[in-house]
């Protein structure tokens, strides 16, 4: 253990000894440890060691997009109506488990315990307000054109593909679901960058994943170095999509290099909050809107002769 | 087999004036550039000169967007989107009552058939200032999210296929929105723009709104790393298009992209045949195949193929190349020298690859840039002619057994702009448009376009969309990136 990271109290003859929990990477379903072999110790807000988290690899993330493609023939053609059920069922297991997203938030941010259940409820809402969305995109986003000749013509949204995305630095749970749920929701996978010094939730989500219905390899939750694994992410050609939010804070990172390597294929890129090319993590108490949903979307318009 | 002789029926070039020489259009006027450099706009189909064109150096390009900002913090910013819209009615109304003039000035300058520049060209680029009018004051109730605003100055860069179109697909949201514009056109068709601005004029749009700015691939770069640009609309190619997404990369500067394809024109076993073999001369033949959606490979299912070759050939057989003017002209020239070049190179590429290389057996005049409608059949997934754009007249021609094998190979290549579906079984064509990952899918028909349906590209064809309401969003901002 580093020499930074102070220990608990050695327990006392009659306590319980705890059965700590390892904490592993989530891809294609399945908790591996970083090929690498890698791990890095997360500490608490006051340095205090937590755990030692999987460093995830360029090998890792080049997998995890394999098992988001592979999930993606399922996912995007599932009903809407059966994605906004899965998801659904996402809270369900976040609610039973809010007791633990508690403390590891408040553990990691230095909140409050009830600040931190402030938290988990208004992370659980939102990620219950996205799951609703799934059967009403269709509806507000897309529509019949009244084009000017005998043509039944229509466009409608879809999901663009695999979605790379850099989860915000500081807010590990609220942050990350604001981040994620847009996502989904439309029938895109994604493979998310965790917060580089507060993983712990990201981890325990991906528990909660697992043990959901959704799909292996929907979602894959990756935990290490930020300005280590971007860059692969960035630059994958098999990569739709990245989301360079989680940019803001992180060490060594410029997202101006990473959405350099995004040009090559042409991904669509969510450019970080602030203004010029400072990055800043936005305030996640404000209600979203559909921005971060539309911004993995693509309109599709079909157009067919009408005649008897 | 017999043809019938068409007498002459040539479209007269007394409608139009040309002038000797062009300035920039800037800030409502026509200047000079300030550094003075020129180059000429031909007629392709003969060579001749049409006039001269100033080339917008990187202090032209200064001026131009000082003016557009001017424009946008002034009188234009301050209008509401009910009078803005009215300048808009204008210029539309404007483009109809000169419909004549602008046709012929785009034939004489593009090469382009006039049936084509009459009845395609010309309407839908009226069309799209005339829809587009009509949002500016509802764009609160567009679906774009809660306060749309104007982003600001808007640099926009267009391509020779389609100049006017293009410029109305570029200008007319944008001024719809409330932005104001610095607009390049291609080096070789740059004369509807210029006509365009007199447009303007007419239309008493205030000065700086609309900045026309001519000049070459230099003058596009300073535009694109202008620091007073707040959004780049850009149609072209998947290179170039890349190279700008990589300018900007760190910046705020927006950017939409409306690039490349190799759209696959599917056509299976129940297909009406006929309608068929006009809808692939139409996809890939319409503009001398130099469409960005072009149906420029044809996958045909095998038990058919032989039946629509055939009837294909004889159709090209009755196409008619020559003089753009001409009425009865279906193939006109191709756009520039380089341009052919490309296309020859490509289509050399197609046989030293092994494709079967089948030309319609046209008389090509002597002057100007001509290339006979021609098809590659015996193309394999693999061979360049299927992965490449040409952006000319030329068929690459693949077969398939099942449907799922039409999805995969429509769908194999970098591209993604559209898609073509000939079948008569209602929910074959459902199926595959689910399937294909192309932004504008046509069943039983091609190369339809209007101002309400949106049209853009997935992967390499680009992001962003032109068009309908999904069009606005690329010229409007909220405020929230949350």
């Amino acid at each position: 253990m580093s020499p930074t990271a102070t220990r608990k109290a050695v327990a006392a003859p009659d306590q319980r000894i705890e059965v700590r929990k390892t904490y592993k990477l989530y891809i294609g379903g399945a908790f591996p440890r970083s090929e690498s072999g890698r791990t890095y110790e997360v500490t608490d807000s006051r340095g205090r060691f937590l755990a030692n988290a999987a460093m995830g690899s360029r090998k890792d993330a080049r997998n995890a997009v394999v098992a988001a493609r592979g999930a993606f023939g399922k996912w995007a053609p599932a009903t809407a109506y059966n994605r906004g059920q899965v998801l659904y069922r996402v809270a369900e297991l976040m609610e039973g488990r809010r007791g633990q997203f508690a403390a590891e938030v408040a553990a990691t941010e230095g909140l409050t315990p009830a600040r931190a259940d402030k938290v988990v409820s208004a992370a659980i809402d939102r990620w219950v307000w996205y799951a609703g969305w799934s059967d009403k995109l269709a509806q507000v986003l897309g529509g019949v054109n009244p084009v000017a000749g005998p043509y039944f013509n229509i466009s409608a949204p879809e999901p663009t593909g695999v979605v790379a995305a850099l989860a915000p630095q500081a807010s590990s749970l609220l942050g990350l679901i604001s981040v994620l749920a847009p996502i989904v929701v439309s029938g895109n996978t994604a493979v998310v960058l965790t917060s580089e010094l507060r993983p712990l939730p990201a981890v325990t989500l991906s528990e909660v994943l697992a043990t959901s219905d959704v799909p292996a390899g929907v979602i894959n939750l990756i935990t290490g170095r930020t300005a280590e694994v971007a860059p692969w992410l960035a630059s994958h050609q098999d990569v739709n999509a990245i989301d360079l939010t989680g940019a803001a804070d992180a060490d060594n990172v410029v997202w101006a290099d990473l959405e350099r390597a995004a040009a090559e294929n042409l991904k669509r890129v969510l450019r970080p909050a602030g203004t010029g090319t400072q990055a800043v993590e936005p305030d996640w108490s404000h209600t979203p809107d559909l921005t971060r949903i539309k911004a993995y979307l693509e309109t599709k318009t079909v157009w067919h002769p009408k005649g008897h | 087999m017999a043809t019938f002789e068409y007498a002459p029926a040539p479209e007269s070039r007394a409608i139009v004036n040309i002038r000797p020489s062009y300035g920039l259009f800037v800030g409502g006027e026509f200047v000079e550039p300030t550094d003075g450099s020129t180059f000429k706009t031909i007629d392709p189909s003969t060579e001749e000169v049409l006039a001269e064109i100033s080339e917008a150096g990187a202090a032209d390009v200064d001026i131009a967007v000082r003016a557009a900002r001017k424009a946008f913090e002034g009188p234009w910013g301050r209008l509401s989107g009910a009078e803005r819209g009215k300048y808009l009615f204008r210029i539309a109304r404007i483009l109809q009552e000169r419909a004549r003039e602008f046709a012929v000035l785009e034939t004489l300058d593009n090469g382009k058939p006039i049936k084509e520049s009459r009845d395609v060209d010309i309407p839908l680029a009226a069309a799209h200032f005339f829809y587009h009018a009509g949002w500016a004051d509802k764009l609160e109730h567009a679906g774009l999210g809660a306060n749309p605003r104007a982003i600001g100055v808007v640099g926009q860069i267009i391509p020779w296929n389609f100049p006017l179109l293009m410029l109305s697909w570029k200008i007319a949201p944008a001024l719809a929105a409330g932005n104001t514009v610095v607009l390049k056109p291609s080096k070789t068709t740059p004369l509807t723009a210029l006509l365009f601005a007199e447009v303007c004029q007419q239309a008493d749009l205030p000065p700086g709104v609309v900045n026309i700015i001519t000049g070459t691939g230099r003058t596009g770069t300073h535009i694109i790393g202008h620091p007073g640009i707040d959004k780049i609309a850009f149609t072209g190619s998947t290179e170039v298009g890349k190279g700008i997404a990589r300018a900007i990369a760190g910046t705020r500067t927006r950017a939409t992209l409306e690039l490349g394809g190799k759209a696959a024109n599917i056509v299976f076993d129940d297909a009406a045949i006929e309608q068929a073999v006009e809808g692939i001369v139409n996809g890939i033949f319409f503009n001398q195949g130099h469409v960005c959606c072009a149906g420029s490979r044809l996958l045909v299912q095998e038990n058919v193929a032989d039946e629509v070759i055939a009837r294909l050939k004889r159709r090209l057989q009755t196409l008619r190349l020559g003089d753009p003017l001409d009425k009865n002209t279906d193939i006109g020239a191709i756009n520039s020298a380089s341009q052919l070049d490309t296309i020859r190179e490509l289509a050399a590429v197609g046989e030293a690859e092994g494709a079967i290389r089948w030309s319609a057996p046209c008389v090509l005049p002597e002057r100007g840039f001509w290339f006979a409608p021609t098809i590659f059949t015996g193309v394999s997934q693999a061979h360049r002619i299927a992965q490449e754009e040409i952006f000319g007249p030329v068929l690459s021609v693949l077969t398939f057994r099942t449907p799922q094998e039409a999805v995969a190979k429509a769908n194999n290549t970098p591209y993604g702009l559209s898609a073509g579906i000939w079948t008569e079984k209602g929910s074959r064509i459902l199926w595959m448009a689910d399937q294909l990952r192309a932004g504008v899918i046509w069943a039983n028909t091609f190369n339809r376009f209007d101002p309400t349906s949106p049209f853009g590209g997935y992967k390499e064809s680009g992001y962003g969309r032109e068009g309908g309401r999904h069009g606005l969003a690329g010229y409007v901002t909220t405020g929230a990136n949350q």
